[in-house]
């Protein structure tokens, strides 16, 4: 057991160093340093264009998506080496916010499904970050049930007419292109009748609406698809496989192991060392002192377990399945957290103001967004279900409507 | 980075799990628990043969000299067969105390006998309620001889020797703590069994009366040595307490597959399969804390204090869930004597309190927290 990179490792560890000191935005370094628990605030620039800038500067020295082939516009590096980028380019990672669900789920898509012509069109042009990709699974009535979806998509000639409606679509309103999955045969099971698409979002028909959420933000958008044509070059996959092409894309989802997840525990940790309650300083009240052992040993669990997946990387082994309890663990954790904190400031944990007696507000504004946390990329349910079935071996759930034809499966709910 | 055991230490691993099965069957293990035998001493015997009694003890000490990786390995194994041998006294305290502080005599008189099996020992801490703290220990040393009680001692009553924190000053610091060596078959200690929750493993207390005790370490160094010991004991027992919280989970699996009811495996129900994906959740966050901790442990790092104290809190927690979820999964069959969960269950929540309980250390990973932010 060691902490070390091989030779070969710390090779490349020092060579991106170099480029990152030379390259990075260092005038950014203070404000992306002080943006905790995902939420990037930036007082004189908007995200997209810093992170345009920075992609772009990547894509020109070969570190963009770099573990993707070179003729696609990444590096052909290993996932360690991915990896350690990361690590190196550390708070400037913040900046690729935009590109990561192209570059994580869209463009391992296309790689996998998309013909050469559209694979040397379309892959380097996302890894630069001049053209942003937004994933169009979701639908209101097909969340966690995602093979439920309504949106159809009808053959036309050589083209699909599109109709119907996507939810919690982030990035919609500022990406190129979008990849969708529709509704292609509603006579058939509902995982058989599905197709993979991807679409220009400046197509005629294509509307976005921006959703605000139960925090007061807006971040994801809802999606309206009214007789939008789709070429069939733009097809990934056959028609019917959809739902197989998808679980290509959610695997990449589930593989990458690169942002860390907030926890809250350093800024209830630090919190609590500053806190005054009436018999001193929080953080020597026994029962404070307990939660948050607790939290910290499950946040150190997660770190740890993380570095369990980059020894098996770095060994060339596939992770095991250890990586897939980090959403799962956090989500909940800072849902505690931002409680207990707010808890602790007694009637004053009300107030959400900007200012020093409520730190910023910072649980407060957690407390609001830790819901989505615990939604968002597979529910907390789904997650365990996950974890029950493929790590575990437990029978899946008896499903009622998996031999029946869709159009037959009663409906209801948002 | 390689955050793994190394191919060797995973054959180990291997062969000690095989080991055991053979060796080490609920049927043994019942021999204990019923009360029949106060340890396992074929069990016992076979672990010197193996030489894992002596992993982590150096070769010009009768040991394996292998490492405390090894050591980590195979106390793994141990937790996963519920092995009823004082196997965390012997190997976690009283040798770990020996390595940290004894005399080379010392060393040579019990190290080449803890090795072989024929030396049991332990650490008499406990002076009844309360955890770990100079201020609990009061029994005294003066004049070469000990006077006081120690209750519980874990293994007590099989135990060859034992090492001693005794009061040696009244300052009300720590260096008031020293610590003594006993030979307990050389007379002046009375040992008497006690009834508790793990029969697999026995607990005792001991009176000493004018008890002629030789030093451990220097006068004063009491409690600074037995920090250190309870640190390395605390990732030692960290992976028992996988290994137990591990084997409760696949018990409670693969009944989950096994049993019909409502027409389908139980395992079917989301109710059931969540309780027992939550238990992955907490088996998994205590193995990674205790990997942790055991490269601390293995490299004498200055991470140690934080590494054991996370890595205790982390498979505290994970076994006891284990293995309190794996009897909810079977439900009544859970609760009969017949089937080996409450095995797991008494364990689970003995360990819990043996190096102090778990709010001594959530008191301890914040200090030490604390204390290496300030830094």
């Amino acid at each position: 057991m060691n902490f070390d990179d091989t030779p070969q490792e710390a090779a490349f560890r020092e060579t991106a160093r170099k480029w990152i000191e030379a390259n990075a935005p260092k005038e950014l370094h203070a404000e992306l340093s002080k943006s905790s628990l995902g939420r990037i605030r930036l007082a004189n620039h908007d995200i997209v264009d810093v992170g345009r800038a920075w992609q772009k500067k990547k894509f020109e020295g070969n570190w963009a998506c770099l573990h993707w082939p070179r003729e696609y516009g990444g590096r052909g590096a290993t996932p360690i080496e991915k990896v350690i980028w990361q690590q190196e380019e550390g708070v400037y990672g913040k900046l690729t916010q935009p590109f990561q669900i192209g570059e994580g789920m869209c463009g391992p898509t296309v790689m996998a499904f998309g013909s050469e012509d559209a694979k040397r069109r379309y892959l380097p042009k996302l890894a630069s970050g001049e053209e942003i990709w937004c994933q169009l699974f979701s639908e209101p009535s097909a969340g966690s049930d995602v093979a439920g979806l309504r949106t159809r998509a009808e053959k036309k000639g050589d083209n699909w007419i599109v109709n119907g409606q996507k939810i919690w679509t982030s990035g919609a309103h500022y990406s190129d292109y979008g990849l969708l999955i529709a509704r292609t045969d509603p006579n058939v099971p509902k995982h058989k009748g599905l197709t993979m698409f991807f679409l220009d979002m400046k197509s005629p028909g294509v509307e976005v609406r921006p959703i605000k959420q139960a925090n007061g933000m807006q971040e994801f958008n809802e999606v309206y698809f009214t007789d939008v044509v789709i070429p069939d070059s733009q097809r990934l996959g056959a028609v019917g496989e959809g739902w197989n092409v998808s679980l290509t894309t959610l695997m990449n989802e589930r593989m990458s192991i690169g942002a860390r997840l907030a926890t809250g525990v350093p800024e209830m940790f630090e919190f609590c060392s500053n806190l005054m309650l009436e018999d001193g300083l929080a953080i020597d009240d026994p029962a404070v002192r307990s939660k948050l052992a607790t939290w910290a040993a499950k946040s150190n669990g997660l770190k740890y377990t993380s570095y369990r997946t980059i020894s098996a990387l770095s060994k060339g082994e596939r992770p095991g399945p250890e990586n897939s309890i980090g959403k799962l663990v956090s989500g909940m954790m800072l849902q505690d957290i931002a409680t207990y904190a707010m808890d602790l400031q007694g009637a004053a944990g009300v107030l959400t103001g900007n200012d020093e007696e409520t730190v910023q507000g910072q649980f407060q504004q957690m407390l609001l967004s830790a819901p989505s946390m615990r939604i968002a990329g597979g529910t907390d349910e789904i997650l365990r279900n996950i974890i029950a079935e493929r790590v575990l071996g437990l029978p899946g759930d008896i499903r009622v409507d998996k031999d029946v034809p869709y159009n037959k499966i009663p409906t209801k709910g948002r | 980075m390689n955050f793994d055991f190394s191919d060797d230490q995973k054959q180990l691993r291997d062969q000690a799990r095989k080991f055991l099965t053979e060796k080490c069957s609920s049927k043994a293990v019942r021999v204990v628990l019923d009360g029949k035998a106060p340890y396992d001493k074929e069990l016992w015997k076979g672990l010197a043969e193996m030489g894992f009694l002596g992993v982590a003890i150096p070769e010009e000490f009768g040991g394996a000299g292998a490492g405390h990786l090894e050591l980590c390995v195979i106390a793994e194994e141990m937790g996963r067969a519920n092995a009823p041998v004082p196997f965390s006294s012997t190997v976690y305290l009283a040798a770990e105390a020996l390595l940290i502080a004894g005399s080379d005599a010392q060393k040579k008189k019990w190290l080449p006998a803890i090795a072989s099996g024929e030396a049991i020992g332990t650490l008499a801490l406990f002076e009844g309620k309360g955890n770990p703290s100079p201020k609990n220990v009061k029994l005294t040393a003066a004049n070469g001889v000990l006077n006081g009680v120690k209750r519980p001692v874990a293994d007590g009553a099989v135990a060859d020797f034992a090492v001693v924190a005794a009061r040696t000053a009244s300052s009300g610091r720590d260096n008031d703590i020293s610590l003594f060596l006993i030979d307990l078959k050389a007379g002046g200690v009375e040992v008497k069994s006690l009834t508790n929750l793990d029969p697999t493993r026995g607990q005792a207390e001991m009176t000493f009366k004018d008890c002629k005790a030789e030093p451990l370490g220097a006068v004063g160094e009491g409690w600074s040595i037995l920090t250190q010991v309870l640190d390395r004991a605390a990732v030692l027992c960290a992976f028992e307490q996988v290994g137990g919280a591990d084997r409760a989970l696949e018990m409670g699996r693969d009944y989950a597959l096994d049993r019909i009811a409502f027409g389908r495996q139980i395992g079917s129900f989301q109710a059931v399969k969540h309780m027992l994906a939550d238990m992955y959740v907490s088996a998994t966050l205590a193995r990674s804390n205790s990997y942790y901790g055991a490269w601390a442990l293995s490299t004498n790092a200055a991470e140690l204090p934080e590494a054991a104290a996370a890595a205790r809190i982390s498979a505290t927690q994970a076994f006891q869930h284990c293995a309190k979820n794996n009897i909810q999964v079977h439900g009544g069959m859970g609760f009969t004597w017949e089937f080996d969960c409450h095995m797991y269950y008494r364990r689970a929540n003995a360990m819990a309190l043996g190096l102090g309980s778990l709010s001594y250390w959530e008191d301890q990973l914040i200090d030490r927290m604390r204390k290496k932010n300030a830094a």
